[in-house]
């Protein structure tokens, strides 16, 4: 299967759980699970290749000119994490299914989960580092939506949004890593990038790179000092805890580390940051996890730990060193998964996590109890389960390895580390299962059903065979580990066998396992030790932190934005006329190039119109009612001018636009006042009007000497009249090049108005809802209203002229492309012929009429337009390439077909639609506010008029 | 005529300012609109004044430049949507506080209250409200 489906299966699966929500939880959970199960085949299909040591690609160039490819890769590394992720994403599911509660909301679950599936296969898959990038977001974002998905929990809330802060954070930093990194290198494909290890260890920004790369590592991964969101993550559903914390998310960091390994390693600075942050985040999580009596928050501090032993072991720089991290990885995934199913198990039956109202399970729940035992065990290091395996080679590593000069310093700090690992190990098999039966526990204990114990006992299979048969990880293990050190380093030799002879780290070993018994006999005395110590808590630093960061920006944003409007707009103005005088005086004008044209006496006095209402506005704009008209006035005289230089599109536009904007602006009055009152004081107005009169200026300057000189280089419109005829098909330039050269554009356009007017809806919707309906009910009129509500004549008239108005509109839009006219105009005037029905015959009446909803209108318009635009593709052509030919049906003319007036019609609709979902928003609001009892319009039909005086 | 054309811009664009910096809701929609105007006649003068010329391809051999047109007619549409989105806006602040200011009322003082520590005094005292 190709590895793009292998990639896109979890997302395009994402929609189903949702669509199956109300199918049932089995169905939800079923298909989660096939998605899932589809993708892990996909990978599987891949594996002879992988074996054979083949590099499986797929490549889609998405910008090439950024550098930013599609591109995926296969090797053992990726097919590791891959399978990792998918196959525990399968026994995760299979658990969720049975551990979520009735009222949680399946569908959303698992919509998530596999968002975030999605995301870490894209990661462990990419092959282009900024691809990488936008799947290390998503899986951000995707964890966040996981974290929180108790909404109601405040912990979930907050242990989500320091996740995404740590890791948002971490993300960012690692953006500018991998930049730094592609510049060096002059490629963002990380195949190339593997390969220049000389270039990149030479340069200069080497350091810079390392460190904002593992940056992002450190955070994803929880390492110290990042590690203190990871146990605050613990308020998610145990699943969700089990997958992110186990084979995934906090792998993430891991991966990349092992990933950029060939480039980054083998360096002073890569050892001593990464060996250290992983040798102090191993001994600080494993001393914490200890003390923690929520069973999840040891499970979180000892997943700290081990992920600090894996960078640790990364960190070494050595061939055997990355071999044992990847042996750990698949180990720590297994046992740690288990562990953490099994603790979902223990709350789910006993109804608490705390491990001192525990004890004794062992009679009451023997399943869980065995699962637990052996994954506990594993965890602690002892023979025969695979942990120990990873665990002796750690020791062996660390025994090797020489920090800060002094070669016993590592290995002691290890073997501390395994102690205390030990003894939480330990102190969860004791305090949890061991011990005597309580009578107190909240809930009667006792084993789930197979949904919940069999995806655990599963993992524990792995956890017993390579614990036996080391050498059957073997090969598998050796593939990985060729695939991190790639050229850089021969896979070391040394076999999995779990009896070495009396060396070195067998010793460590067993001073750790038998510490660690020491230790929980001593845990008593040790944690009142524990409890008097001071210590920081990582939580509060990060909270005051934040806080320090909100008052800080608040400081400096409070003074400039203090909610005074004007007093923004007015500094915008200043600024763009300062800005505008600096370059006039500072610039250099060159000569006036054309002739100024002379002007008669009409134009003359339409520009007296246009000068004297716009003074007008000034002037009475208190009197709203009359400052409508001069605005009125104002736009047809604009109009006028359009029509008088050679822009006839463009006028008709103008004035249907003026009318309809009018019309919005009168059904607004209808509820503000109609005055506006005298606020401002004489020198506040005077200071205005020179901010007013400068603006003026520089705009009048600029238009005067922008107009008589020409463009410096050569425009591009030539080419529009050259093709458009030729190219588009149509002699209207200006229409061709909207629903053709320029489409697009177009697209987008009729999109927003689109948004806007579902966004005037959405505001009526909240405004209906809300306080503002009540205050609608008993608003009173301001003023006296007219007699009648629908006169008979409007009435009479606006329906006779209807099918003309609608004819012409028809004739407006055929003519587009080749005279002036097309769908933006044709949707204007169709919408004044429907709002002129809404105004003679009132609201109710026309709506009852109405067919079709506005937002199936605008919605249908823009889905007209770009499935023409997608129509393209199927010839092999760039999307919205339009085409045309001349068809002849016998009695007719010739006439010309065209790709662009299908695109037109999608605009039609669209603008249509738009209009009048925003005009009837308004008229929602008015209608709630009419007085009852009034006469529905002259109706002939009389069946209906029935139930319109109902609805009045 | 150039310089009629850049005097009505001129005028259009002083009085929008003046309207805009006005401090109820009407009056800055009708500065924006105004502005609206004025950008779109600058932006559609652009590509130069033709009068007879439309861009409608004939025999004739003077056309005007068609792309300022073609970009001012979208914007024509939009900026109708947007007045509409603020007209809306507007309304609902009117028709929720009864008040059609466009300044926020409540200037914060220049305090050292931590942001998180909640005031026990409602949010909201304007006078209009205490009817």
């Amino acid at each position: 299967m190709s590895l793009f489906l292998v990639v896109a299966l979890p997302f395009l699966g994402a929609m189903l759980p949702g669509l199956m929500n109300s199918a049932g939880r089995k169905a939800c959970a079923g298909v989660t699970f096939t998605v899932s199960l589809l993708a892990l085949i996909g990978l599987l299909t891949n594996l002879p290749a992988v074996l054979a040591g083949e590099l499986v690609t797929a490549r889609f160039d998405w910008i090439p000119l950024l550098g930013l490819n599609f591109t995926l890769m296969l090797d053992g590394l990726g097919f590791f994490f891959a399978a990792l992720i998918l196959t525990i994403g399968l026994l995760i599911i299979a658990y969720a299914r049975h551990y979520l509660a009735r009222e949680d909301n399946m569908g959303e679950f698992f919509t998530y989960l596999l968002l975030f599936q999605g995301a870490m296969v894209g990661i462990v898959l990419s092959d282009n580092v900024l691809l990488l990038l936008v799947f290390w977001e998503l899986t951000s974002l995707s964890s966040f939506l996981l974290i929180g998905y108790w909404k109601h929990l405040p912990e979930g809330r907050q242990g989500a949004r320091m996740a995404l802060t740590v890791t948002g954070m971490g993300g960012l930093a690692m953006i500018a890593g991998m930049l730094i990194l592609g510049q060096i290198v002059g490629s963002y494909d990380l195949s190339i990038i593997l390969q220049s290890r000389e270039v990149i260890q030479s340069s200069p920004l080497y350091v810079p790179a390392l460190i904002l790369i593992l940056l992002g590592c450190f955070t994803k991964s929880a390492q110290f000092p990042f590690h203190f969101w990871l146990p605050h993550a613990m308020a998610a559903p145990t699943p969700v805890s089990a997958y992110l914390h186990s084979a995934t998310m906090v792998k993430a960091g891991i991966f990349l580390m092992a990933r950029m390994w060939p480039v980054l390693s083998g360096t002073p600075e890569w050892f001593m940051i990464v060996t250290t942050a992983g040798l102090i985040t191993m001994v600080l999580g494993a001393v914490i996890a200890l003390f923690k009596h929520d069973l999840k928050a040891l499970l979180a501090f000892s997943t700290v730990s081990h992920l600090g032993l894996i960078t640790m072991l990364l960190g070494t720089g050595t061939a055997f060193g990355a071999m044992a991290a990847m042996f750990h990885i698949l180990n720590h995934a297994t046992f740690k998964a288990a562990l953490f199913m099994s603790a979902g198990i223990i709350d789910h039956e006993t109804h608490t996590r705390d491990i001192r109202k525990l004890g004794g399970l062992r009679h009451l729940m023997p399943v869980t109890f065995v699962i637990a035992t052996l994954a506990a065990l594993s965890m602690a290091g002892i023979p025969l389960l695979n942990g120990f395996l990873s665990k002796e080679m750690m020791l062996e590593e660390a025994y090797d390895t020489t920090l800060f000069g002094t070669p016993w310093l590592l290995p002691a700090l290890a073997v501390f580390g395994s102690l205390f690992s030990a003894a939480y190990s330990f102190r969860l098999i004791g305090h949890v299962f061991l011990g005597p039966v309580r009578n107190d526990y909240p809930a009667r204990p006792h084993d789930p059903g197979m949904g919940l114990w069999l995806p655990p006992a599963l993992l524990i299979v792995p956890v017993v065979v390579i614990g036996l048969m080391p050498s059957l990880a073997e090969p598998f293990v050796k593939m990985v580990t060729a695939s991190v050190l790639g050229t850089t380093a021969d896979v070391p030799d040394a076999h999995f066998k779990i009896w070495h002879g009396l060396v070195p780290p067998l010793y460590m070993s067993i001073v750790a396992v038998v510490g660690g018994l020491l230790m929980l006999a001593v845990f008593t005395p040790a944690l009142r030790l524990w409890d008097g110590a001071p210590r920081p808590e990582a939580k509060r630093i990060f909270d005051s932190i934040i806080a320090g960061t909100v008052s800080l920006s608040r400081g400096l944003i409070r003074p400039l934005h203090d909610g005074t409007f004007t007093r923004y707009a007015a500094i915008m103005v200043v600024t763009v006329i300062a800005v505008g005088a600096h370059a006039w005086v500072t610039g250099t004008v060159g000569p006036a190039t054309r002739a100024p044209q002379p002007a008669n006496v009409v134009q003359f006095a339409g520009w007296l119109m246009l000068v004297l209402t716009a003074c007008g506005l000034v002037v009475f704009h208190r009197n709203r009612l009359l400052s409508l008209i001069l605005i009125g006035i104002v736009g047809l005289m604009v109009s006028v001018g359009f029509v008088f230089f050679s822009a006839p599109d463009l006028a008709m536009t103008q004035l249907t636009v003026e009318v309809v904007t009018i019309i919005l602006l009168l059904l607004a009055l209808n509820f503000l006042p109609n005055r506006t009152p005298v606020e401002s004081t004489i020198l506040r107005r005077v200071r205005d009007g020179g901010i007013a009169v400068a603006g003026g200026f520089v705009a009048m300057g600029l238009t005067y000497y922008y107009l008589l000189r020409d463009p410096v280089a050569p425009s591009i419109s030539e080419f529009h009249l050259a093709n458009a005829y030729k190219g588009g098909g149509g002699t209207n330039v200006v229409n061709v090049i909207l629903v053709d050269f320029r489409g697009f554009d177009t697209y987008g356009e009729i999109i927003v108005l689109g948004i806007a007017a579902l966004l005037i809806f959405a505001l009526t919707e909240s405004l209906l809802s809300g306080p503002v309906r009540a205050r609608l009910l008993n608003r009173k009129p301001d003023q006296a209203r007219a007699g009648g509500s629908h006169s008979l004549m409007p009435v009479v008239l606006t329906r006779v002229i209807m099918p003309v108005v609608l004819m012409v509109g028809f004739f407006i839009f055929l003519r587009g492309h080749n005279e002036p006219g097309g769908g933006f105009i044709a949707g204007l005037i169709v919408s004044i012929a429907f709002v002129m029905q809404y105004m003679a015959s009132g609201f109710s009446w026309t709506s009852e009429r109405l067919r079709y909803p506005y937002h199936g209108v605008i919605g249908a318009g823009v889905l007209i337009a770009g499935l023409t635009g997608v129509g393209s593709w199927f010839f092999g052509k760039p999307f919205l390439t339009s085409d045309f030919t001349y068809v002849r049906i016998p009695p007719f003319e010739k006439f010309e077909l065209a790709t662009a007036a299908l695109f037109d019609l999608g605009v039609f609709l669209a603008v249509f639609g738009a209009v009048m979902l925003s005009l009837e928003s308004f008229s929602r609001l008015a209608r709630r506010a009419h007085v009852p009892g009034r006469e529905p319009p002259e109706d002939s039909d009389h069946s209906r008029r029935k139930s319109a005086g109902m609805e009045a | 005529m150039e310089f009629l054309v850049a005097s009505a811009i001129g005028f259009l664009t002083a009085s929008g300012i003046y309207l805009v910096l006005r401090l109820r809701t009407f009056p800055v929609i009708m500065g924006t609109s105004l502005l609206t105007y004025a950008v779109n006649v600058f932006l559609f003068a652009s590509g130069g004044l033709t009068v007879g010329g439309p861009p409608i391809l004939t025999d004739a051999l003077l056309y005007t430049d068609p792309l300022p047109q073609a970009l001012v007619l979208t914007a024509i549409v939009i900026s109708f949507g947007m007045t509409a989105v603020v007209v809306m806006i507007a309304l609902g602040a009117y028709l929720g506080g009864d008040d059609d200011h466009v300044d926020d009322p409540l200037i914060d003082p220049p305090t050292d209250v931590p942001p998180d520590v909640p005031s026990d005094l409602p949010t909201d005292l304007r006078p209009e409200d205490a009817q």
